[in-house]
């Protein structure tokens, strides 16, 4: 089993939260990993991405081959459309936030957005912020992304689920609970997509 | 043993406190931060008292280290390509010298210059000094070749460079550790005649270091980061150095190559494995991160079989990182690809962050420039930098460490009135208070504003050198008091300020202006962990 993702975002987003629980659950299966991550001038407010790799054999590259990735994982929307060279065309799924950031003077027309994303065969497109305000925690909206992308991860939903309550630990019980709310309905909105 | 995830400079500031390091000096400098930083949060570290302050600048930390080694214990210098340009002074003597405690340098370049102003590929550095080095190809190699480095240093008493690139230094992966050595004792060599480089000293030195060169070369011949795989098909073979190997190996199903591969991770080239694949191969393709390094030597300048391909020859791109599908082109693999990106996608180039102090500084600087015209101002390398971006368009020349002081200098003999330079706090005490001094020496009519956040702000927010006495520092090297000012970069000064920067631009001398104000990233972070602190304790 090999899973390869596309981890896209706005510097400042946190996109490797995503990255490290999955890594956690992968890792504790005993899978290979690699993850290219950008650091630096990127960070501030521009684009950035994460080369995610999970696999049950031994991983050679940092850097995933343009067509091969299996899901793009995004956190803004026009960010996930950035990175469909490296989606694997048949098979390929992009799970992106729908909420736009706009910190940039010509962003594109927001329904323009909408009706790409749209086209696209394989997707999931969630509100991930306000599902995430009402559930009481704007900054979970990461776990909400994080759970519509879980039916595609081949991983078991039990062991996504204990890699969030480790990671989230020692905030304490409540904020271990907002989160894994905020997992268990991003995955139900997907699960009802489908 | 259990694997951990390390990033690739977490991977080899592990092995070096494995390998019982004492000190660790550095600069920080995208990719290479996260190798210092990695050892100041280090449990291990603390409890050995490693030392690991941040220093003033390469050179500053290269010496630093020099030193070190030279009282016995193992040293580790860790900077950016660029930074090495700044080391290069006691990083070319430091081969003469030689190493007393293990010396290992480690410069991560940045091929495709995602954070950097040029791509120039350190293994360049490793040949001129005539050292040992290495290009680990993975996290798990970043870690064994560092361990390694070390025993290699104090085998040959010789300083060790390790060059990583970007995608190794911030890549994740598990590594495998190593039982942790002890420190050394403190020992000063018997002839410490060896540091001292009077010429007649340093004759005999620079021979012996030319006498080590072919026990070098053995070394990477048995090096165990270094292989022949061998493979049916000998229409082709292929070298390849670093983390191409990996993207080399990407395109071949279970990492099994038809052709013969040369991996190579440590230099000096071994000439031996070279040949070997050249007489058995028709065509040789070399796949290697940054400059054509190895193609150059091993087809010479006059080319003359023409069966030696990659960079140079056009199979691979000149410039930019290699990636898989690069390798897959230049190996006559089908090519792979998604689906175009979409029109309506726009770049999102970085910005200051909303509430940057730099964002008042320029503003005002704009105001009090408009009646100068354009391309008077010089600035420097640092988060203020993206100052050149819309909506500020404010500053004309990027170059280096400390060459806007320098270079507003330069255009101010020539006759460019009047110049502003802007630097950072921190890239001043690294490279601009010698820059001031030659206006100082000269009165130059230049006004210098240093951007006071007091922080190393692109690199993450490390220490600032110059915290809270960069007015002194600048009264000390001779500044007129009455010409340096502290203003703070708020909306509400903005007019006040405006008119303090014209007003020391009509001063014909050097005038410092020194905006003060917490750079918004470090405030907040400090801010979460107060509130953190407050929660805890009630």
């Amino acid at each position: 089993m090999k899973i390869d993702i596309i981890l896209a975002g706005v510097g400042g987003q946190g996109i490797l939260s995503i990255a490290t629980i999955v890594g956690y659950a992968a890792v504790k299966r005993g899978m290979y990993m690699k993850q290219a991550e950008v650091h630096g001038m990127s960070q501030r407010g521009g684009d950035v991405q994460s080369h995610f790799r999970l696999s049950d054999h031994e991983i050679a590259s940092d850097l995933i081959p343009m067509g091969k990735a299996d899901m793009i994982i995004s956190v803004e929307p026009m960010e996930s459309l950035r990175y469909l060279p490296w989606l694997n065309p048949e098979t390929g799924w992009l799970i992106t936030n729908s909420k736009p950031f706009i910190n940039i003077p010509n962003y594109p027309d927001v329904d323009k957005l909408n009706a790409t994303l749209d086209g696209l065969k394989n997707k999931v497109v969630i509100d991930a912020d306000k599902i995430a305000s009402e559930l009481g925690s704007a900054r979970s909206a990461n776990m909400v992304i994080l759970g519509a992308a879980s039916p595609y991860l081949q991983l078991p939903f039990e062991e996504i689920e204990a890699a969030v309550r480790e990671n989230f630990a020692r905030k304490g019980d409540d904020v271990v609970n907002t989160n894994i709310a905020c997992l268990r309905a991003g995955r139900e909105f997907a699960e009802k997509m489908k | 043993m259990a694997k951990t995830l390390f990033l690739g400079d977490e991977a080899v500031a592990q092995a070096a406190l494995d390998a019982g390091l004492s000190g660790v000096y550095a600069y920080p400098g995208t990719p290479s931060t996260e190798i210092t930083e990695f050892i100041q949060n280090s449990k291990q570290g603390r409890e050995g008292q490693v030392h690991s302050i941040w220093a003033g600048n390469e050179k500053t930390a290269m010496e630093s280290a020099i030193g070190m080694s030279y009282a016995g214990k193992r040293a580790m210098v860790c900077m950016k390509h660029v930074g090495l340009n700044v080391a290069a002074d006691p990083f070319m003597n430091s081969s003469i010298t030689g190493a007393n405690g293990g010396l290992v340098v480690v410069v991560a370049d940045d091929p495709s210059m995602h954070s950097s102003q040029d791509e120039q590929d350190s293994r360049f550095f490793g040949k001129f000094a005539m050292i040992p080095f290495y290009e680990p190809s993975n996290q798990q190699e970043a870690y064994d070749i560092t361990y390694a480095a070390f025993e290699y240093s104090e085998k040959y008493h010789t300083p060790v460079l390790i060059r990583l690139t970007t995608r190794l230094s911030h890549s994740r992966a598990g590594v495998e550790r190593k039982e942790a050595r002890p420190q050394n004792p403190l020992h000063i060599e018997e002839n410490p005649k060896q540091f001292i480089l009077l010429p007649a000293n340093a004759r005999v030195h620079y021979r012996s270091l030319l006498g080590k060169q072919e026990a070098f070369e053995n070394e990477s011949l048995n090096s165990p980061f270094n292989k022949y795989i061998d493979g049916a098909d000998k229409k082709m073979g292929i070298i390849a150095s670093g983390i191409a190997y990996n993207y080399l190996m990407e395109n071949f199903e279970n990492h099994q190559c038809p052709y013969p591969v040369l991996k190579i991770s440590q230099y000096p080239l071994p000439s031996k494995l070279i040949a070997k694949m050249v007489d058995e191969c028709e065509t040789v393709l070399v796949a290697e991160e940054g400059y054509p390094f190895i193609e150059e030597q091993v087809r010479g300048v006059l080319n003359r079989t023409g069966n030696i391909i990659g960079r140079l020859s056009g199979a691979l791109p000149r410039d930019g990182e290699l990636n898989p599908n690069l390798i897959a082109k230049a190996l006559g693999l089908p090519d792979t690809y998604g689906m175009p990106v979409p029109e309506l996608v726009v770049p999102r180039p970085p910005a200051l962050c909303v509430g940057c102090p730099h964002i008042d500084s320029y503003l005002a600087i704009n105001e009090a420039m408009a009646e100068h015209g354009k391309g008077k101002v010089f600035a420097d390398i640092g988060c203020y930098t993206l100052g050149a971006l819309p909506p500020y368009n404010a500053i004309y020349t990027t170059v280096d460490m400390g060459a806007s002081i320098t270079m507003a200098k330069g255009a101010a003999d020539a006759g460019l009135r009047p110049v502003l330079a802007v630097i950072g706090d921190s890239t001043f005490t690294h490279s601009g208070m010698t820059s001031l001094l030659d206006c100082v020496y000269e009165n130059t009519p230049v006004t210098v504003m240093i951007l006071d956040n007091s922080t190393t702000g692109m690199t993450g927010g490390q220490d600032s050198h110059a915290l809270g006495v960069l007015g002194e520092i600048c009264k000390g090297l001779g500044v007129n008091e009455e010409h340096i000012h502290r203003i703070t970069p708020l909306k509400k000064d903005h007019d006040a300020n405006v008119e303090l920067i014209k007003k020391e631009l009509a001063y014909e001398g050097v005038s410092v202006i020194i905006p003060t104000r917490e750079c918004i990233q470090t405030l907040s972070r400090r801010m979460k962990k107060q509130q953190a602190a407050k929660k805890a304790n009630s």
